[in-house]
């Protein structure tokens, strides 16, 4: 049984109303939901893929952020996580499924290869993925412990917050119709 | 019988055919001229008993006449015995498949075509198998530079030449941390 209560309702506040209503900018509101909920889109081409699925599991667990949902398919991902040596032979495939990936998306080359070919300085090799896609965070290590890649994940996180996008948007919006 | 007994049987029937055979610590060796290569495989197979193919690889000689040469890694089942095969190939000659004596050599002759660019005759599928088709090199040649050569296949793949030294790629040992030792790593603030 609940005891009944002393304390007297504020008439001016109502909780029911003012207590879910936050005053922010839009650009803040749409950052904030866009890197809690960021879905990758796991590129594993070598032994950095490893370390991702270890990122992912329960030890490491980037669920805490947000970023479990590893999606299989390019249309449905935000960030594509770059794990691994990029092969000649691979590097437009690679392209393709960055370009398939819809706005707003973002690149991770985690690891050395896929930062700069690592130690693979060969015919066969790609040095480094950033020679076809723009890449936002790299990614030191061979591999990267998960926590460095837990690390890089934060960064961009931290480069997302950052982002006006409808800013630029209503300036260009504003500049037209002038 | 023993691979050493397996070798005179091969000198018996082959002759002048064997040209050499060499025995290094237990390893037999027989080098024969490419012409019977596929005869003596397929004695080796049907006759002694070599059941299994462990490895068709390739060496480039280059700079002496005839300059590839073939070297076939054949074991009984049980792996009571190995023999090794050698054979050189000129440029221009073509080799045997083995394919129908081995049904694993097929792999193995695609990975040679495709690295060092022998061709073999009798082959089923005989494409690339690291690269891709239109490739122009055969990048285990010793006149192939490890940096490699620039390509471009529209659609379907480009190569470039990798920096073999110098440059913002090399990382300098001694460091204490790892943003010194690696160039392109950076703090991000």
């Amino acid at each position: 049984m609940v005891s009944p209560s002393n304390n007297t309702l504020h008439t001016a506040y109502d909780s029911k109303i003012e207590g879910n209503v936050i005053v922010t900018r839009v650009d803040a509101a749409i950052n904030w939901m866009r890197k809690n909920s960021l879905w990758p889109m796991p590129m594993g081409l070598a032994c950095c893929a490893i370390e991702l699925m270890a990122t992912a599991s329960s030890r490491f667990d980037i669920s805490r952020f947000g970023m479990e949902v590893m999606r299989f398919s390019p249309r449905q991902s935000d960030v594509l996580i770059v794990s691994g040596t990029v092969t000649y032979k691979m590097a437009l495939a690679v392209k393709r499924i960055w370009d398939q990936m819809p706005e707003p998306k973002w690149c991770i080359a985690m690891g050395a290869c896929a930062s700069s070919g690592g130690m693979y300085r060969s015919y066969a090799t790609l040095q480094g993925i950033d020679k076809l896609i723009p890449v936002d965070v790299y990614i030191s290590g061979c591999p990267p412990r998960p926590e460095a890649l837990i690390e890089g994940l934060l960064k961009l996180q931290t480069k997302i917050e950052g982002e006006h996008s409808m800013l630029d948007q209503k300036r260009s919006f504003i500049e037209e119709i002038a | 019988m023993s691979a050493a007994a397996d070798v005179a049987t091969l000198q018996a029937s082959f002759g002048a055919k064997i040209w050499e055979t060499l025995e290094f610590r237990g390893e037999q060796t027989v080098r024969v001229e490419l012409g019977s290569l596929h005869d003596v495989l397929a004695k080796c197979r049907n006759d002694l008993g070599y059941e299994m193919i462990l490895d068709v690889s390739s060496l480039d000689h280059f700079g002496d006449q005839p300059r590839f040469e073939m070297v076939y890694e054949i074991a009984t089942l049980d792996d009571s015995k190995r023999l090794r095969i050698k054979a050189k190939v000129s440029e221009e000659e073509t080799v045997p498949s083995i394919t129908g004596l081995w049904v694993g050599a097929d792999w193995h002759e695609r990975e040679v075509w495709d690295m060092m660019g022998i061709p073999f005759s009798g082959h089923p599928n005989l494409k690339r198998i690291l690269m891709w088709e239109g490739y122009p090199y055969f990048p285990l040649r010793k006149d192939f530079p490890l940096a490699g050569r620039p390509t471009d296949m529209p659609d379907v793949a480009f190569t470039g030449v990798a920096p073999l030294e110098g440059g913002p790629f090399v990382t300098s040992c001694g460091s204490d941390d790892v943003a010194k030792r690696e160039p392109r790593a950076h703090v991000v603030k």
